[in-house]
């Protein structure tokens, strides 16, 4: 750290530009805040990030805001009110593409602003393809999932095997429980109405697949609680209000083996979805400069294997798989429960987020007007 | 008030002998009138002044933001800002026929682009497009990524004629004035010495005199790229080489007028004399192609058609949309029947929001009735029992109901457990508009009865005694006499609970399921996720058009001075 801190002051020098790297011989701000959903997610990266940057550095102050939910509304607020409070924000890709879009995320080189990996493959390549966006920082996969209650007797001792249990009323009756968005739902429900998985979103783009979608939800329409917030959902089916039902991989886990419900994971076409930093654009160079100097810490090789000992998340860089390790309080060895692990990864869904940022606004639309009918 | 000062006047018709004729004077001999509302004038500049903190303290936190996020419903400058070249390039474009634009057009565009790529602005202009038409995110998106390549080749035309061309210093001595280049060279001076922290912007590029008609458009450009160098890098056209459009503005130039170059003298005039051989090895620019290669959908209809029809500052648009109506080329069309919803929205909220101020009143009514009579001591207890929820977190109450009410909750499993329910066809209490109302019914019941009880409160129990005592029965008692003083505070209710009912959306998106949600989560939706803010105030305008219109309905009725919110 120290000797990149002060080959960043050196090259600045040099270079004699007031450009990103001159952040490190700005003086760096002595505190920061930090944006993130809150929870066990949050506290897991209290303990995996911030509190052995916080050993090392004791003279910062940092605080947590739990805004995430709304980030993208709070910073373009911020933007039109001059006055950005926040250092660092936790966001899902989705809405890091959007704050790109409007211009209130910084966008970095992934390459000089990140560690590389401990064998000196650059951080660009050791991300790879989760880098979905020049603002983007990618931190954990997660993966918004299927699981089903192991304990329905009108089931006679089936077990679903596939997404389409979901739709596959007669076999598996009962509730469900699905996200009140469009995105994965409907395509899964295209999935189960025939169409190849590398298919679906040129069929999704046409107005007789859209049709098709919501042809085949209607089939589960009346027999669905939608739910908004993932919490709901883990309630819905904690409480047998439904049997099966989507969630994202972390919730179900923690269910399962922290409350240990009668829940069993369904990771077929489980759909992986990237969760990440942005920093705010034309912050001040000396927070800007600390923030940099945490973020470079925060996703170095070991501080991403080391989140997964408490959230089971997949780390977003390749080279921290290995080193995941057992859960820090329950002992369980975390591996088979990362949507990563290749048992569980057997089919995944590959989520297209450049088609939902241009789809989204119009299919929510016709989503909402469908559920309303 | 006037009409009171000048009360004195009728008294003239009847001793009107003994007074002079004319106005009544003062003591001090200026008339009476006008010594009154002097008095009066500086009563009301007192009064002002005593109410001006909490006005100015409205005025700044209320009023003016509220006005100001209303306002974005209508506003739609981000077009004509971001596209101002294409924006009249396009005026003369025919929708209809069906054609995509002209070269011209595509000219424009590809300027337009390189300068709000390099300002960043190009994505938020398509995320805003997208709003209107699906897909031009992704086509903003990925021109800026390539438009800053367009005119590539006569760029390095230029350098081959003449590598003096790339150097900064050519543009500066050809367009810059003198007063700018001594100011830049100040600048430069102050910059170095301060060194690292220095943020003064350089100076504001000045042309000199008489250089930019012989190259109109490459002037224009240039003025461009040095405007954003300055507010976007904090850098000077003396230490970066042009963009490449600027070189394909000069190449278009120099092509439109070969005798250009003869406006200039020394240096620059021998540079752009030989530049000229490049009009006889290059073509002109397919920009249209150029934009084709990009996507095909930039020669499509939709994309122009959205362009031209939001190009001006102020749009309808928002409006429209929140009432399932959308602006086309061809005028207002009512949008295909799967994407409406506001209107059922819009309906179910004012309905739904009624149902739950009736049962507010036949909830709330007999629990004031019982506070306003009962013994202070018992009263107290069941006043702390009404104000308890108040104490309680919204969510954990509208959580509570989520136990209470699902299929495998206390209610049903007690209904089940009663024998009045079978097992297999437990009662759907939530998730639907039964959950919502059960809900918002309990969360807002507190607000019907204050302002009832506060009222009941002031009713002299001796009237229904006396009632009584004339003859009326109970009920006649009750209703003749006992509940038209009570109006009031079902009035006061009402309002409360109404208004308040209306913009809730935490609540219906926890129990409301699909068919029990409100027009405001729909609004809470394009704040916080769509940031379609637009839509989202021309949906708050309307709503609050409509709470205008019922009270105002309410006020003809009922009268608002029927109202008594206590005290």
């Amino acid at each position: 750290m120290k000797t990149n801190r002060i080959l960043m002051a050196t090259s600045a020098l040099v270079a004699g530009t007031t450009a990103v790297w001159a952040a490190g011989h700005v003086e760096m701000a002595d505190s920061m805040t930090l944006v993130s959903w809150g929870g066990a997610y949050q506290s897991s990266q209290q303990k995996a990030y911030l509190e052995p940057y916080l050993e090392m550095n004791p003279e910062i102050s940092a605080t947590w805001d739990e805004s995430s939910p709304q980030a993208v509304a709070r910073m373009r607020a911020m933007y039109e009110a001059d006055n950005v409070t926040w250092d660092l924000v936790d966001v899902v890709a989705s809405d890091a593409i959007r704050l790109c879009d409007e211009g209130l995320a910084m966008e970095v080189d992934h390459d000089e602003i990140l560690a590389p990996a401990p064998d000196g493959t650059p951080a660009s390549e050791d991300f790879g393809d989760l880098i979905v966006s020049d603002c983007f920082i990618p931190q954990i996969v997660y993966s918004t999932t299927a699981a089903y209650r192991t304990d329905v007797e009108a089931w006679n001792g089936e077990t679903p095997s596939d997404i389409c249990a979901l739709f596959d009323l007669e076999t598996f009756p009962g509730t469900r429980t699905l996200e009140r968005r469009p995105i994965n739902n409907l395509e899964w429900a295209l999935i189960c109405d025939g169409v190849a998985q590398e298919d679906v979103y040129d069929v999704l783009e046409t107005q007789e697949g859209q049709d098709r979608a919501f042809a085949k939800l209607d089939e589960i329409k009346d027999e669905t609680i939608w739910w908004s917030s993932a919490a709901e959902s883990i309630q819905s089916m904690a409480d047998g209000e439904a049997v099966i039902g989507s969630s994202y991989n972390g919730r179900f886990f923690s269910a399962i083996v922290e409350q240990d419900q009668p829940i069993a994971m369904l990771w077929d076409a489980q759909v992986f979805d990237l969760d990440g930093w942005i920093i705010p654009a034309d912050l001040p160079d000396d927070r800007l400069a600390r923030v940099l100097d945490f973020v470079y810490f925060a996703t170095d090789t070991q501080r991403l294997a080391d989140q997964a000992a408490y959230i089971s998340y997949g780390p977003a860089r390749a080279s921290s798989a290995p080193l995941v390790g057992d859960h820090a309080e329950l002992g369980v060895a975390m591996a088979p429960h990362m949507p990563t692990n290749p048992a569980n990864a057997t089919n995944p869904f590959v989520y297209n987020y450049t088609w939902w940022a241009d789809y989204r606004d119009d299919l929510d639309a016709k989503f909402q007007a469908w559920l309303a009918q | 008030m006037t009409d009171a000062t000048a009360g004195p006047r009728p008294n003239s018709d009847a001793g009107g002998k003994d007074k002079p004729s004319g106005p009544m004077l003062a003591a001090d001999g200026t008339s009476l009138k006008s010594s009154l509302a002097r008095s009066m004038r500086r009563q009301k500049i007192k009064a002002l002044l005593l109410v001006a903190p909490l006005l100015i303290f409205i005025m700044i936190t209320f009023i003016i933001p509220i006005g100001q996020m209303l306002f974005r419903s209508v506003e739609n400058q981000i077009v004509s800002d971001t596209l101002p070249r294409t924006v009249v390039a396009l005026d003369s474009w025919d929708a209809e026929s069906g054609d995509p634009p002209s070269q011209a057009v595509f000219a424009a565009m590809a300027r337009d682009m390189v300068v709000a790529t390099e300002l960043n602005n190009h994505t938020s202009l398509g995320s805003r497009l997208n709003y209107e038409t699906t897909g031009l995110s992704s086509l903003f998106r990925q021109a800026g990524r390539e438009v800053d390549d367009f005119g590539e080749d006569h760029t390095d035309a230029f350098e081959e004629i003449d590598p003096l061309w790339v150097e900064p210093a050519t543009w500066v001595t050809m367009f810059a004035s003198d007063n700018w280049v001594e100011a830049h060279a100040e600048w430069a001076e102050r910059a170095e010495a301060a060194g690292f922290g220095f943020d003064e912007l350089p100076p504001p590029f000045e042309f000199s005199e008489g250089v930019q008609e012989p190259l109109p458009r490459t002037s224009a450009m240039f003025a461009d790229f040095a405007r954003v160098l300055r507010v976007e890098d904090e850098e000077t056209p003396a230490e970066e080489e042009p963009w490449n459009i600027v070189y394909l503005s000069l190449y278009e130039d120099l092509a439109a007028d070969p005798s250009a170059p003869s406006a200039y003298d020394g240096e620059t005039r021998a540079l752009l004399e030989e530049a000229l051989a490049i009009t006889d090895t290059m073509g002109p620019f397919d920009y249209q192609a150029a934009f084709e290669e990009i996507d095909e959908d930039w020669l499509g209809y939709d994309l122009w058609s959205t362009i031209q029809t939001f190009s001006p500052s102020y749009t309808p648009g928002y409006f429209l949309a929140s009432i399932d109506r959308q602006l086309t080329p061809d005028g207002v069309e009512v949008v295909d029947d799967d994407r409406k919803i506001y209107g059922t929205l819009f309906l179910r909220t004012m309905v739904m929001s009624l149902m739950i101020t009736f049962s507010c009143i036949l909830l709330g009514y007999p629990v004031a009735w019982l506070l306003a009579n009962l013994p202070m001591r018992t009263a107290n207890v069941l006043m702390i029992l009404v104000l308890l929820p108040f104490w309680t977190s919204l969510l954990v109450r509208t959580s509570a109901w989520k136990v209470l009410l699902q299929q495998q909750g206390v209610i049903n499993d007690l209904l089940v457990w009663l024998g009045l329910v079978n097992d297999a066809s437990r009662l759907a209490l939530i998730n639907n508009q039964t959950g919502t109302i059960i809900a918002m019914t309990h969360i807002l019941l507190p607000f019907m009865i204050l302002p009832l009880y506060s009222v009941m409160k002031t009713v002299p129990p001796s009237y229904l005694r006396a009632a009584k005592s004339l003859g009326a029965t109970n009920w006649t008692a009750f209703w003749r006499v006992y509940f038209p003083q009570s109006v009031p505070g079902i009035g006061a209710g009402s309002i409360l609970v109404f208004i308040l009912s209306i913009g809730y959306y935490i609540t219906p998106e926890i129990v409301g399921g699909t068919k029990g949600v409100f027009i405001s989560n729909r609004i809470a939706y394009h704040i916080s996720s769509s940031l379609n803010w637009g839509l989202a105030a021309a949906l708050g305008s309307i709503l609050l058009a409509l709470v205008l219109v019922l009270y105002w309905l309410y006020d003809r009725i009922v009268g608002i001075d029927n109202v008594n919110l206590g005290g």
